[in-house]
């Protein structure tokens, strides 16, 4: 597994898109640096940037890379390699190649500006964990819809379609049913709903350390309590665990009884 | 009075004059009690003739949880140098540390009171001061618990450099008049740090609010001087940094407000000037509802609020302008410092957040992102009117330090 | 050298292995033909494991294949359609492709005799399609199998390139080594084959010589007879 994820890693790292991505945070970074002079103003631009392009470049990545090798997946299938070997290594090649365009172009502008030493710099370890959990997690969904779908416009389609949903219909969604069951005890509900969206799972994780003082108010004081304590944020870090594992289990399991 | 006439009295545990009770009745007007390092467990100490109280190395007086501890009949009583302890608790008298009834021209100085139910208590006195007290209690709820320095009744008393922690309210005051508070800390009170009730023409400037129920709460009072105090941690949830209610008339410049869940809560309070003021990370910088009429918010720097301003109402009555809002994505083509297009302080969110709490957890959310701006460019649920005009480019600079 | 016994294989209400035995005796050189749906790859990718079949079961050296991997150590495969990583290397794939094997391979005499050597440093996705092909045959028999299974190993290959290939079979048929070819090259089989097997609708419909099948079909040449059985099939269906 490990020399399918080293070359799938390698394979990718090179190419011109990787560079691009990493390329696009970094700028992004430099400049909203530069603009602001704000480890957390800086930081909430950001995440409003990452947490829709992470998710779009994982689904798209998985969907590409999967559809795009399928004649070389024959190949390794015909070597003598475990099945699980060579899905679990590719999928790992590309979310580590992903992550690591992320990490780089997102964190490198905050050690060139020296800003490792603030307070603020907790909310940025919160961003680029989440944004690595976004890419796991999409690019797996992506593997996983392309795997059972022989179609390349069909799985293309319903892997953005998940997208979508995760990263805005979703939010649209909870605000509604927030509206119409405003009238009964809603925030237990508020926090499950949270948990099943790793976009918004994410996103709360980030304002429990931008917002602070407005999460001490109001009925936000009940969030805080929930995410910002440490069992709170260990069934956020494990419910980001299980949303990366399940996509993975499912890929596995699909991978074992396709025909190729 | 001249210190010609005045004699001197010691107070020692191993003399016979070895209570500071027994020293202020063998005490003539005017003269000096010097009490000497020890702990005197004594209460209902009654000073009725103008006296100077000096504790040298700081001696305790100990209440025992009995009574109140020093109460002043006098005029010109200083009270200087101890550490008064366990005032007694009581549903039906207001027992204190220090209490000046109903006399003049006193001075409390240098004390520290600890577990007090009041600590320092000044009824219908005028002219006097309470400068460099330390008042550390531990108060658990509003109901057992007594404020730190305590005004009823008041004419031009000064309040200065005092350290006040864990009472109900830091300072209290109700119908005080022309009165100064200048450069006090008022820390961790369950209420709040500091309390108008009906009073007017009176300063406060240069304090910290730290961590209380809410900062400072000024109610049914006009003519308030607010002036370069910091409001910092004031968190909770019916907790602001700065309450007014039903107050006129009053100016407010120059103040720091530092991550509080609500900088600055506004309820039918008018005319008054909100200048030079700088809100940094707040939950809402400022709820001003709608019953608010006639204010002037201008010069203002808002920076890394979760929320600028919040209304509860579609009408506004307020006059903002000139304000540095860093939320602002207008443009300055002309270049005179000042944006092109108004900028709209509410956002389409915290008018939600108004109506359905539960809904803060979308904070952030991309979908949020987009209604605001819709509601931006087609404003429907939030007030049409309330925009600032001229909102500053660039950071409004001006000397904290430049005298008063 | 391997057994299938009853196979049968169906995607969805699709039959396309409709239950047959075959057998592959070691040291020849078995060509796979039919018209296209006939079940040839399916066949092929049953045996390497990349299609598991409904029923049926298929023994490799005595052993059966289903969920075993290492069997395919003992198996050199040629894929019909050449597209590998595009950002890696020729001679990285080839590393690659060894590392995976843990077996140390044999190119560099392929890699002289299909004239490779100014590609080595190449990116994948800068080749041409024959020298793609060119890179899958050197990564095929870069590894000794007593076992290969070549699917249409001619596509795109210039004439040096095709004669090459077809010494390169003929050498390691003469040492032992068993082949297992598709294709539609007629000529091919004619050359090289010791066997042929003409699947027609999931079913084997001939196996024997070549000389055997024009025998039956009493026809000079190979397309003829497969022409033949193809319209006796069609009269029968109408």
């Amino acid at each position: 597994m490990l020399k399918i994820l080293k070359y799938s890693f390698f394979d990718l790292i090179r190419s011109r898109w990787s560079i691009i991505y990493f390329f696009f945070y970094f700028v992004t970074g430099m400049v909203l640096l530069y603009l602001s002079n704000d480890v957390s103003k800086a930081v909430a631009s950001l995440m409003n940037v990452t947490f829709i392009l992470t998710p779009l470049i994982g689904t798209i990545f998985g969907v590409m890379n999967f559809y795009n090798s399928r004649e070389f997946i024959e190949l390794l299938l015909a070597q003598p390699v475990p099945r699980k070997n060579i899905f679990l290594g590719m999928f790992l090649g590309i979310s580590t190649s992903l992550s690591l365009s992320l990490f780089l172009g997102m964190g490198l502008p905050f050690l060139i500006f020296g800003t490792f030493g603030s307070d603020q710099i907790m909310s940025l370890v919160f961003l680029l964990i989440s944004g690595i959990f976004l890419t796991f997690i999409f690019t797996a969904l992506a593997f996983y819809i392309a795997l059972v779908n022989e179609n390349r416009l069909k799985g293309f389609g319903l892997a953005i379609l998940i997208w979508l949903f995760m990263a805005f219909i979703y939010d649209g969604v909870f605000l509604l049913l927030l509206i119409f069951l405003q009238e009964y005890p809603i925030e237990k509900f508020a926090i499950a709903m949270s948990l099943f969206n790793p976009v918004d799972l994410s996103r709360i994780l980030i304002m429990l350390k931008l917002d602070i003082s407005a999460l001490m108010g109001y009925t936000g004081a009940v969030f805080n309590k929930f995410f910002g304590n440490n069992s709170g944020m260990l069934i956020s870090i494990a419910a980001l665990i299980i949303w990366s594992a399940v996509p993975v289990f499912l890929i596995l399991k699909k991978s074992a009884k396709k025909d190729f | 009075m001249s210190g010609l006439f005045a004699g001197t009295i010691n107070v020692r545990q191993d003399w016979p004059c070895n209570s500071i009770k027994s020293a202020a009745d063998l005490a003539s007007p005017f003269d000096t009690v010097y009490v000497h390092p020890g702990r005197y467990v004594e209460y209902d100490i009654v000073i009725d003739k103008p006296l100077h109280i000096i504790g040298i190395d700081r001696p305790v007086i100990d209440g025992d949880h009995k009574s109140e501890i020093i109460t002043v009949k006098s005029d010109s009583v200083l009270i200087k140098g101890f550490r008064i302890r366990n005032v007694g608790f009581s549903f039906t008298k207001d027992w204190a540390g220090i209490k000046i009834d109903n006399k003049d021209h006193c001075t409390i100085e240098d004390n520290e009171i600890l577990d007090s139910y009041f600590g320092i208590y000044l009824k219908k006195s005028d002219h006097s001061v309470i400068r460099n007290n330390y008042l550390k209690s531990k108060a658990e709820n509003e109901v057992n618990s007594g404020n730190g320095i305590h005004l009823w009744y008041c004419e031009n008393i000064r309040i200065e450099n005092n350290r006040i922690h864990g009472h109900r309210d830091g300072i209290y005051f109700e119908f005080v008049e022309h009165s100064k508070i200048i450069g006090n800390l008022s820390e961790g009170n369950i209420r709040y740090g500091l309390h108008f009730m009906f009073s007017n023409h009176d300063d406060y400037i240069g304090n910290t609010f730290k961590n209380n129920g809410t900062g400072v709460a000024v109610m049914f009072s006009d003519h308030i001087n607010m002036k370069k105090n910091h409001f910092v941690d004031n968190w909770g949830t019916t907790n602001y940094g700065l309450l007014f209610k039903e107050i006129y008339d009053g100016e407010l410049s120059e103040n720091i407000f530092e991550n509080n869940t609500t900088a600055i809560f506004a309820d039918g309070s008018n005319r008054i000037k909100i200048i030079n003021n700088e809100f940094r990370g707040n939950g809402w910088a400022m709820n001003i509802f709608s019953s608010c009429m006639d204010n002037e918010i201008a010069y203002n720097n808002f920076i890394s609020n979760t929320f600028d301003l919040t209304t509860n109402g579609k009408r506004n009555n307020n006059n903002f302008h000139d304000n540095f809002w860093d939320q602002y994505t207008g443009y300055d083509l002309d270049k005179d410092g000042v944006g092109d297009v108004p900028y709209r302080p509410v956002r389409l969110f915290s008018y939600l957040i108004g109506r359905i709490p539960e809904s803060i957890i979308l904070l952030r959310s991309f979908f949020i992102d987009m209604i605001n701006i819709a509601e931006k460019v087609a404003p429907v649920l939030t007030p049409q009117s309330l925009t600032d005009e001229r909102p500053r480019m660039k950071l409004i600079v001006y000397d904290r330090n430049k005298g008063d | 050298m391997i057994e299938i016994k009853g196979i049968e294989k169906k995607f969805g209400s699709l039959e396309v292995l409709k239950g047959f035995d075959l057998s592959l005796s070691r040291g020849k050189i078995t060509a796979v033909l039919g018209p296209n749906g006939s079940g040839k790859t399916t066949l092929i990718k049953s045996i390497l494991g990349l299609v598991v079949p409904t029923v049926g079961e298929i023994r490799f050296q005595g052993q059966t294949i289903f969920n075993d991997w290492k069997y395919r150590k003992e198996v050199g495969y040629l894929p019909q359609i050449a597209r590998f990583p595009e950002n890696l290397k020729v001679k990285e794939l080839f590393k690659l492709i060894e590392d995976i094997r843990e077996a140390q391979g044999n190119p560099e005499g392929l890699i002289h005799s299909f004239g490779l050597e100014d590609f080595l440093n190449k990116k994948l996705r800068f080749l041409s399609g024959g020298t793609r092909q060119k890179v899958n045959l050197v990564l095929t028999f870069m590894f000794d199998c007593p076992l290969y299974i070549l699917d249409e190993p001619t596509s795109g290959l210039d004439p040096i390139a095709l004669i090459r290939l077809k010494d390169l079979i003929k050498e390691k048929k003469n040492k032992g080594i068993t082949f297992l070819v598709t294709t539609h090259i007629m000529s091919l089989v004619e050359e090289i084959s010791d066997e042929l097997i003409f699947l027609l609708e999931g079913q084997v419909y001939f196996k024997g010589t070549y000389v055997e099948m024009l025998n039956a079909e009493k026809e000079e040449n190979l397309e003829r007879a497969i022409a033949n059985i193809l319209e006796k099939e069609h009269a029968k269906d109408s």
